[in-house]
């Protein structure tokens, strides 16, 4: 990391290791996986209620129908990346230790990765049969 | 982790209680924040009490007046008493502003008027911050004219419709009430280049004039720099100039995205 030394002139310390030259792509991809949230929720709490009190079989059904399993499937990997990004930003705001921040984005991604990979797991299983 | 805590030695403490003027009938309660450098102890509010039939109606004429009239050591900063200069730009009854526009009545609601220097920043005595590094960030920013083409005989040429594109950014006097009111800017103010300086950049990004637009956006496209305001909007709220941060920064996200989508 560069140096934070009192003896660095202001300037040099702001300017630092310069920019990233990234940050846009996270910010959009954050606003595009929101509007797609939007509707992929309703969709999801629409697929939810119906099977509200239902048994099992009945969500095998609801499942099986490729439009539901895809809807369900990119709610499933929208959601998770929103939830990424999002927690990201979060990790980067308030912890300012360098090494528990690398730590944390790094547990954060794996996390989203399981998560998604636990729900599609169990969308297929139950679109193709249960 | 962020602090949530002041350090043991920024705790405050309860100061000294200077006694009301003699024969004054109508008094305000000051609590201003004190700290010295010299003494090593920590700060302190003092009260102090004002008669408001012998001082003008800005708490900046209640300062100046304890400071005549009560405690000459009492330090901050002032100069052009109208709003232009931002020196005196202080923490009052909670929110930031410039002393000198901030009347006593709009901000002694509670029945006292509570002074503190601008939130997040080192002190350097009493009311006055140490604003160094804000200082550097406006000039990381490179707030002036950048042009390749050769200088013209007379003037850069602006039309009037691009001129006025320039309103609510210009009047930005730097007084820092809106960087130091963003909690984003408290968090991480290291990086994150804060409302008032963003606002600077869009100045100059959306200059007509300009020839570096995109060497600009190249400085600024930083998960930190530009990429911490989180449209929290306290910087609207805090600015004594009526502008608006938040906006010029979205402006700036617009034109990122714009160049890439």
């Amino acid at each position: 990391m560069s140096s934070n030394s009192s003896m660095r002139t202001p300037l040099g310390r702001v300017r630092g290791l310069g920019s990233a030259k990234s940050g846009t792509g996270h910010f959009w991809l954050q606003r595009v996986t929101a509007v797609a949230n939007v509707f992929l929720t309703i969709v999801f709490l629409g697929v939810v209620i119906s099977l509200f009190g239902k048994p099992y079989v009945a969500a095998v059904a609801t499942l099986s129908h490729p439009l539901v399993a895809i809807l369900m499937l990119l709610f499933t990997l929208s959601g998770a990346v929103h939830m990424r990004l999002g927690m990201q930003v979060v990790i980067e705001d308030y912890v300012h230790h360098e090494g528990l921040k690398i730590l944390a984005v790094m547990a954060n991604t794996f996390f989203a990765i399981a998560i998604g990979a636990a729900c599609v797991f169990a969308i297929l299983k139950l679109s193709f049969g249960g | 982790m962020a602090e949530f805590n002041l350090p043991a030695n920024s705790r405050l403490t309860e100061g000294k209680a200077w006694p009301k003027p003699a024969g004054a009938k109508k008094l305000t309660e000051f609590k201003v924040y004190r700290w010295n450098p010299d003494t090593g102890a920590n700060p302190r509010t003092d009260t102090y009490y004002v008669d408001r039939e012998d001082c003008g109606p800005m708490v900046l004429d209640a300062l100046i007046w304890i400071k005549n009239k009560i405690d000459p050591t009492l330090t901050f900063r002032r100069s052009c008493r109208e709003g232009i200069c931002g020196s005196c730009a202080m923490n009052m009854d909670g929110k930031n502003g410039l002393a000198c526009t901030t009347g006593i009545d709009e901000c002694g609601a509670k029945g006292k008027v509570a002074i503190y220097p601008l939130p997040h920043m080192p002190v350097i005595k009493d009311l006055v911050p140490d604003l160094t590094r804000f200082y550097a960030q406006h000039a990381s920013v490179e707030p002036w004219l950048k042009t390749t083409t050769p200088a013209p005989e007379k003037e850069w040429a602006q039309g009037k419709e691009d001129r006025e594109k320039l309103d609510g950014l210009y009047e930005c006097i730097l007084c820092a009430c809106c960087s130091t009111s963003c909690p984003s800017y408290w968090w991480n103010g290291d990086r994150y280049l804060g409302p008032a300086v963003l606002l600077q950049a869009y100045r100059w990004l959306i200059d007509s004039r300009d020839e570096a637009t995109g060497e600009r956006l190249d400085d600024l496209e930083d998960p930190f720099r530009l990429y911490r305001c989180h449209t929290i909007m306290n910087c609207a709220n805090a600015c004594p100039k009526g502008l608006n941060p938040a906006k010029a920064i979205a402006e700036i996200k617009k034109m990122m995205v714009a160049r890439q989508v």
